[in-house]
């Protein structure tokens, strides 16, 4: 926002002015997260991929043995919950670039957190049951 | 609108975008694949491998492998441009062939691995 926007007059300070603008109407904490998120995934990439490829050919209980061994859960874990927080946030990214109808804004929004947190509880709930043997 | 010329980037960049969606909803099959591993159930887990291991199920994984290793990178280059490097148009080009080239070389590699190592039959 420019000096020009704001009465000369305004009593407001520049962070008063910058609150709760935005898309999103919460400033800079999502584009953060974006690439904390991003690195992550990136950085955990390639043990995910050596996991996927150990389990190939494996029947279920195969699957279960090399999923449920300790740092293989815990890649997996960081990998479902880095995926979850980020796809989130892309998604909500572009519903408020392309949704301009304010109410159908709102439930789109509502409808990608549901859905990403439920991708995100399943899959985690999947790896622990798997690691404790259950 | 003639001062547009369609350029390599704007296409790549809504080409990350339609990826990101595509891994969006590819999601649900990690969590099924993950959910049938968890669910003790052979048949479950045989149902998840019989429909990779078709050849619809080997196109949506191939389609997604693709989808993933293109985002990495095209994200990896997002971030040098937030770390303000990479600006120049001699640059921005390069990132952007380096992306859509590594993309695609990673996942051909992959799937020469994966073949290799004989889990997919």
């Amino acid at each position: 926002m420019s000096a020009s926007d704001t009465p000369k007059r305004s009593m407001r300070t520049p962070l008063g002015r910058v609150r709760n603008l935005g898309a999103a109407h919460s400033g800079t904490s999502d584009f953060w997260r974006q690439r904390l998120t991003g690195v992550a995934m990136t950085l955990l990439m390639l043990p995910v991929i050596i996991v996927v490829m150990m389990t190939l050919g494996s029947n279920q209980a195969g699957a279960k043995v090399i999923l449920g061994s300790l740092p293989i859960a815990v890649i997996m874990l960081l990998f479902i919950i880095a995926s979850a927080w980020h796809m989130k946030i892309g998604m909500q990214v572009v519903i408020e670039d392309y949704v301009h109808n304010e109410k159908l804004k709102l439930i789109s929004i509502m409808l990608n957190n549901f859905f990403s947190i439920a991708v995100a509880l399943a899959s985690t709930y999947a790896i622990i049951k798997l690691s404790s043997g259950v | 609108m003639q001062v547009y010329r369609w350029t390599l980037t704007m296409a790549l960049s809504i080409v990350h975008r339609a990826t990101g969606i595509a891994l969006y909803v590819g999601t649900l099959l990690l969590a099924w694949w993950l959910i049938a591993a968890a669910s003790g159930s052979a048949a479950a887990y045989s149902n998840v491998q019989a429909f990779t291991g078709s050849i619809i199920g080997r196109l949506v994984v191939f389609g997604y492998t693709w989808a993933l290793m293109h985002h990495m990178l095209s994200g990896v280059r997002h971030f040098v441009w937030d770390l303000g490097f990479g600006f120049k148009a001699n640059e921005r080009e390069a990132l952007t062939w380096a992306a859509l080239i590594g993309g695609i070389v990673l996942t051909v590699l992959i799937w020469i691995i994966a073949y290799a190592i004989g889990g997919i039959r």
